[in-house]
């Protein structure tokens, strides 16, 4: 009852849809190889291979980075761009959205980006994994001390420290002189901290408010002289004496009233405590300033150091690294992708573009002379410790968060004891 | 003829469902068995995990999530005891609602009932992370629950923040013990890692608060079912029934309840399957918050395999809940079977299959 031409249309239709589906990138493919354009007609090109010969250029990388925002993806697309037109290579800059999960994917499937972003406190586990390359950035012993021990695993440093953030003491202005106090009774140790809390206590408004979590209370362990592992990071050493007078501080002030948790004051961070004014204090890093301005313009603040403690000064730094993939085809490039994304100039620049902190000493400087109202936050780069960032410890670290919720009220002694059991059990 | 007839129709039959077939095949009966492989397996992440480097391991994986003490076994003990709560609130209170809609629905003499039934059933459509989004908004210490509740003279909680169990602040609230001091006998006896205290603690009020949000989201659609089905019950019966003197209740327990029962074993098997899976809640509200009391076996297993890098264990955690929801439903359906309906033979019993073939010739 159909003509043949009738017939032929469903058929059609069906194979053109299966075409465009099966359609491929032929656009994408590899860059132009040197060896076989036409371009370059004088250059000898049969005894280069492509991979080490960087003046051939035409090496084509993939960068994966987690972006707080579109002036983060702005700058790095335009350093990376830099470097392309300087190298006659290119890179593709992609903004992840899990960038676990898609770090994972890339893993898993044996073709990864070949630069990204990595957490420290990813860093143990892929490093375990064998998903990274190791490699000596140019001028090494230029960056942190504790940001090249954070990024060590086995004795072997594997990354660049990108960037960092510390914690330092936000104070709130118009509390802090309503209350009578004057720049000297900034505080410089924890008993002064602890004085100033109680003074600026009122009916509507707590002396500190503190996010919950090691990546706070563990300034005032790094202050006590403790951390939560040993030096190799090889075994835990949180149920010591020095980690626990750091977070039983904490607990006091707790119970004197003059310390609040975050969620107790029903805010989701101190930055929101701090910005509502529920709390006259706060210690929070670098980002704070960006919320601030967004979310709490009206609300005149100072940052200042943090006291310092029986031990001496402590805070805690926050770090990624450039990552380079083990599966990653282009070493050579990627490396010097990354040292010259880690020059003192770039990471200046990366510092006007998103209010990050260079990671390299000799940028120190200039830092502060930009942004002299982060003197604070880059000072703590000396005294700083960086995270943990040993393999396995996840869950671990999940456990201690997820008990020290409860500070105010928690029996110390066993919740230390419990992580140093659980962390034994993986690292041991 | 009859054999020539069956053949060509099984091969049209196949050559119909081959592209699902396929598509199944790939994207689910092989990721299951790939997934198999990786919970018996010790695969770092690195390349594909059929790859030579990968060895097997047994139940190493199964072993430390259920008979050795250690954080892994009591992370996956805490979900499951999150989530038995939940289910147990959340099923019954879904069908519960999902009927009394249908049956508001259904009613003669209800004007608008299309929009009811679209009002009803809206909620189902809408984007998840968007009512979870509003949701967390909701519950906040100073939200908009807390303050209709301040209107009724209760000081509300600070729902996404509070860890207490229900079971506990019931309890110390009647007087039966105190949650700061809890009785020895419960706080000192430890099953599989948590102590009976921690096991008997009920939903946090966390959990309430996201118990409360799914019921709301997905009564909708089990309200929807339960309409198709009311749709189909014989009127003749009903009106048999008004004849002989029975009540409005009493017409809804013995004429349309027992017609509903295949409806409500669906709708509580897929009530059960959805309840211990639920993840996008407590991976967009709390990631497993506050104290662990919103952790759930599905959340748990994301955060083991992608969080902490330990993919065999992920696996094994997903396997184990399969397992769980699998031995539920079948016990679900012995309970609700209809014992009255006469077995059905096999084809064998009743007609031979040439018969079968001239019937559907």
């Amino acid at each position: 009852m159909y003509k043949t031409w009738q017939r032929a249309i469903v058929p059609l239709v069906g194979l053109s849809l299966i075409a465009t589906a099966c359609g491929g990138d032929d656009d994408a493919d590899a860059p132009d190889d040197p060896a076989t354009t036409d371009d370059d007609a004088g250059e000898p090109s049969d005894s280069s291979s492509d991979d080490g010969d960087e003046s051939a250029g035409g090496i084509a990388l993939e960068m994966l980075i987690a972006s707080s925002g579109d002036a983060e993806t702005n700058a790095v697309t335009a350093a990376a761009d830099a470097w392309a037109a300087e190298t006659g290579n290119s890179v593709e800059v992609r903004v992840a959205t899990d960038m676990n999960q898609e770090l994972a994917q890339g893993f898993a499937s044996g073709n990864p980006p070949d630069v990204f972003y990595l957490d420290a406190s990813r860093f143990g586990d892929n490093a375990r994994a064998g998903n990274l390359f190791a490699y000596t950035p140019a001028d090494n012993d230029d960056f942190y001390q504790s940001l090249r021990d954070t990024f060590t695993f086995e004795g072997t440093q594997y990354c660049a420290p990108k960037d960092f953030s510390t914690l330092a003491l936000q104070i709130n202005v118009a509390s802090w002189e309503a209350a009578g106090l004057t720049d000297a009774d900034i505080p410089t140790t924890y008993d002064e901290l602890a004085e100033v809390a109680a003074t600026l206590t009122t009916d509507g408004q707590v002396g500190l408010g503190l996010g919950t979590g090691i990546d706070r209370f563990g300034a005032f362990v790094v202050g006590n002289g403790g951390w939560w592992l040993n030096d190799d990071a090889t075994a835990p050493t949180a149920n010591t004496p020095e980690v626990l007078a750091g977070l039983q501080y904490v607990q006091d002030n707790i119970a004197a009233g003059s310390f609040a948790l975050a969620p107790a004051l029903d805010t989701g961070w101190g930055g929101e405590a701090f910005g509502t004014e529920r709390a006259a204090m706060t210690i929070e890093g670098n980002w704070i300033r960006g919320a601030m301005s967004n979310d709490f313009p009206d609300v005149e603040y100072i940052v200042a150091e943090l006291p310092a403690g029986p031990a001496g000064p402590g805070t805690l730094l926050f770090t990624q690294c450039w990552g380079i993939a083990a599966d990653s085809d282009q070493h050579e490039a990627a490396v010097e992708l990354v040292d010259f994304l880690t020059t003192p100039e770039q990471q200046i620049a990366f510092a006007e573009g998103f209010g990050v902190m260079p990671s390299r000493q000799s940028a120190a400087a200039d830092y502060e002379a930009l942004f002299p109202e982060n003197a604070a936050f880059i000072a703590g780069g000396e005294y700083g410790h960086g995270p943990i960032s040993a393999p396995g410890l996840d869950a671990v670290v999940a456990d201690l968060n997820s008990q020290l919720e409860a500070i105010g009220t928690a029996d110390l002694g066993s919740v230390l004891e419990s992580f140093d059991t659980n962390a034994n059990a993986e690292l041991g | 003829m009859g054999a020539g007839r069956l053949g060509r129709q099984a091969k049209a039959g196949w050559l119909f469902t081959a592209p699902m077939l396929i598509v199944l095949g790939l994207f689910l009966v092989l990721p299951i068995a790939l997934a198999m492989w990786v919970s018996v397996a010790n695969w770092t992440g690195r390349g594909s995990p059929l790859n030579s480097d990968v060895d097997f391991v047994g139940l190493d994986n199964y072993r430390s999530l259920l008979t050795e003490p250690g954080l892994d076994r009591q992370d996956f003990m805490i979900s499951l005891r999150n989530t038995f709560y939940y289910v147990l609130g959340v099923v019954p209170l879904q069908t519960v609602l999902a009927l009394a809609l249908a049956t508001t629905v259904n009613s003669r003499f209800l004007k608008g009932r299309t929009f009811f039934r679209t009002a009803f059933y809206f909620p189902s459509v809408v984007s998840s992370v968007a009512i979870s989004l509003v949701f967390l908004f909701l519950f906040t210490g100073t939200g908009a629950v807390n303050e209709f509740l301040g209107a009724l003279g209760i000081d509300g909680p600070s729902w996404f923040t509070d860890s207490r169990g229900l079971i506990h602040v019931v309890g110390d609230s009647l007087g039966l013990w105190s949650t700061t001091d809890p009785p020895a006998a419960l706080s000192g006896n430890d099953v599989m890692g948590l102590s009976l205290w921690e096991w008997f603690s009920g939903p946090s009020v966390a959990l309430t608060a996201i118990m409360f949000q799914v019921v709301w989201t997905t009564a909708g659609t089990f309200m929807l079912m339960f309409l198709a089905a009311l749709q189909d019950v014989p009127v003749e019966v009903d009106e048999a029934a008004m004849v002989d003197g029975a009540t409005k209740w009493e017409r809804f327990r013995y004429v349309t309840l027992p017609h509903l029962r295949p409806t409500m074993l669906l709708v509580i098997t897929l009530g059960i399957i959805g309840t211990w899976q639920v993840f996008d809640q407590m991976y967009i509200m709390t990631d497993g918050g506050p104290a662990k009391t919103t952790l759930t076996p599905a959340y748990l297993s994301y955060a083991t395999a992608f969080d902490g890098s330990n993919w065999g264990q992920g696996a094994a955690i997903a396997f184990l809940l399969f397992l769980l929801i699998f031995v539920l439903t079948t016990l679900q359906r012995i309970v609700l079977r209809d014992r009255d309906r006469p077995k059905r033979r096999g084809i064998r019993g009743r007609r031979s299959t040439s018969q079968v073939a001239e019937a559907g010739a």
